[in-house]
């Protein structure tokens, strides 16, 4: 590990101007993707700018049902709060189903966002990786690619986003709320956050230089809706997902989808929002044969790998059963 | 308290300097370090202040073996910097014992023997540490993963069955495979074996 140095931020402008005015300077908070990272040579920071002491660490409900996250939040306290137990289960579950107790504790919400691939090459710095050393070719097309992406992908790179909060985040059409490096406040939906690896994979948000992220803000879920997170993985408990789906369902008196929202984990090059299959069902019946349509018609763009083709037919099953669930549960 | 010069921030990133001076409360005692930035939490216990209960597994935050408490919350201590962790309450196996009583072993470190948690003991300390984390994590009544009721979460650490443990563990691995006496263990403290078996029961004798 190179040496960096450190300094600990009392303010948010103090902090950004550090980040902004310094070469290799980094926004330190849980740490526990960016330590790793650093211990691999992945990341070589000069400055690590400790920001957990800014004030950016409560969870706000309001009056309408929404709620605004502080960026600093660990995943552990987000997932037992009993406001987002309650009416944002989805999120929850998600955080729930994520990394360990004692990385729940550590990782903040902000950090959760950030979090990189876990894509082989990008973490071993003797490979080649368009991510990690741009223009220097992607080792995963030929080599091992059963975790990554399918959709959002090219042919530059195929990793995919790791996070299971985020994938309820884009269900429940969060807004990350950051400040930018002279003070001002700007708000991008988590759906338009995260850029599509094209022919620049090193570029991941819409982030610019010194820009710090004060928290993520979730609307009122649509009235009556039920959620929930679904994640499949090779083992019960500490694994990433091979296949997750976060689901927001409401329905009307008949049956009828009259709102649907699908967030998918595991298979997309940022965590994915299923635009398509979502348009293919509002309005509609959720039959069995009409959800596996649409699911299936989120996937006609998908770039399947020998390795990984298999997540697209696990992918149909997953949402079909997670939104058969919903529905049912509904009508109980 | 840190070692960067005072005119830091208007000098840009050469003068940040590479190491710190600052102190570790550790186990209720304050101990004075001047490190290097690289030298994790870890580190810093194990080979700055001679606390070597807590174990270097994978280094990597995916084994366990080096959790400890952080203001009463388990953490991987080898994915903090030790320049990071200063001003807070950390706690390491070596303080445990006090936790409860002095002069004492902790429940939960009796309960690890009486219930043989361990074989060679190497992932024993973040295992203690972690379930520490675990009862204070379901006194407060958070929810897991395997959690029947979200909303309603677990009413008491009585409630954790032994799926609730095996999930709320998963973070801590056990190379010698003694999970069933982990489990045991920890499910004896957070009451949910209401002073059922005998401690002697559980216990394996010479089989190691």
């Amino acid at each position: 590990m190179k040496p960096f140095g450190y300094e600990r931020a009392t303010d948010p402008q103090a902090a950004a101007t550090l980040v902004a005015d310094s070469t290799g300077a980094v926004y330190l908070a849980g740490g526990t993707n960016l330590v790793d990272l650093m211990k691999l040579g992945v990341t070589e920071p000069a400055l690590l700018v400790d920001i957990t002491g800014l004030p950016y660490d409560s969870v706000e409900h309001r009056p309408d049902g929404g709620v605004l996250i502080g960026a600093l939040v660990p995943g552990s306290r987000l997932a037992g709060d009993p406001g987002i137990r309650e009416r944002f289960p989805a999120l929850a579950e998600a955080l729930l189903s994520g990394a360990s107790g004692q990385l729940r504790t550590v990782a903040t919400t902000g950090g959760n966002l950030l979090q990189r691939t876990r894509c082989v090459y990008f973490q071993d710095v003797t490979k080649p990786c368009n991510k990690r050393r741009p223009e220097t070719g992607c080792s995963a097309v030929q080599g091992l690619h059963r975790d990554l992406a399918v959709l959002g992908t090219s042919d530059f790179c195929v990793a995919g986003h790791p996070s299971d909060m985020a994938v309820a985040l884009a269900a429940l059409d969060a807004v990350v709320h950051l400040r930018r490096v002279k003070g001002s406040a700007r708000t991008v939906p988590l759906n338009g956050f995260y850029l599509l690896p094209g022919d620049t994979p090193h570029r991941e948000t819409v982030l610019q230089p010194g820009d710090l992220i004060t928290g993520v803000e979730l609307p009122p879920p649509p009235e009556g809706a039920a959620m929930s997170y679904r994640k499949v993985r090779d083992r019960w408990s500490y694994a990433f997902a091979l296949v997750s789906v976060a689901a927001v369902v409401a329905t009307e008196a008949d049956g009828t989808l009259r709102e649907i929202r699908l967030g998918l984990g595991g298979v997309g090059a940022r965590p994915w929002r299923a635009r398509e299959a979502e348009r293919l069902l509002t309005g509609r019946q959720p039959t069995e044969e009409r959800l596996r349509e649409a699911a299936r018609a989120e996937f006609a763009s998908a770039r399947p790998l020998p390795q990984n083709a298999f997540k697209i037919d696990l992918a149909v099953d997953v949402i079909t059963a997670a939104v058969r669930d919903l529905v049912g549960g509904q009508r109980r | 308290m840190r070692g960067a010069r005072p005119d830091a921030r208007l000098t840009g990133v050469t003068a940040h300097a590479f190491h710190s001076d600052f102190a570790l409360r550790v186990n209720g005692a304050d101990r004075p370090l001047t490190l290097d930035h690289r030298v994790t939490l870890l580190d810093a216990l194990r080979e700055h202040l001679a606390l070597t209960g807590v174990k270097k597994g994978c280094d990597h935050g995916q084994c366990g073996a080096c959790t400890v408490l952080i203001d009463g919350e388990r953490v991987n201590s080898c994915l903090v910097f030790a320049v990071a962790a200063q001003g807070r309450d950390i706690t390491t196996i070596e303080g445990v014992a006090g936790l409860a009583a002095p002069e004492e072993l902790h429940p939960l470190q009796r309960a690890f023997l009486e219930h043989d948690g361990f074989q060679c003991g190497y992932c024993t300390p973040g295992q203690i540490c972690s379930a520490l984390g675990v009862l204070a994590e379901a006194a407060r009544g958070w929810p897991s993963h395997v959690t029947e009721d979200l909303a309603a979460g677990v009413g008491a650490p009585g409630e954790l069955d032994a799926d609730e443990i095996r999930e709320r563990m998963s973070g801590n691995l056990c190379r010698c495979g003694a999970y069933p006496g982990i489990v045991a263990a920890i499910r004896e403290v957070a009451g949910a074996d209401g002073g059922g078996a005998p401690a002697t029961t559980g216990v394996a004798g010479g089989t190691r």
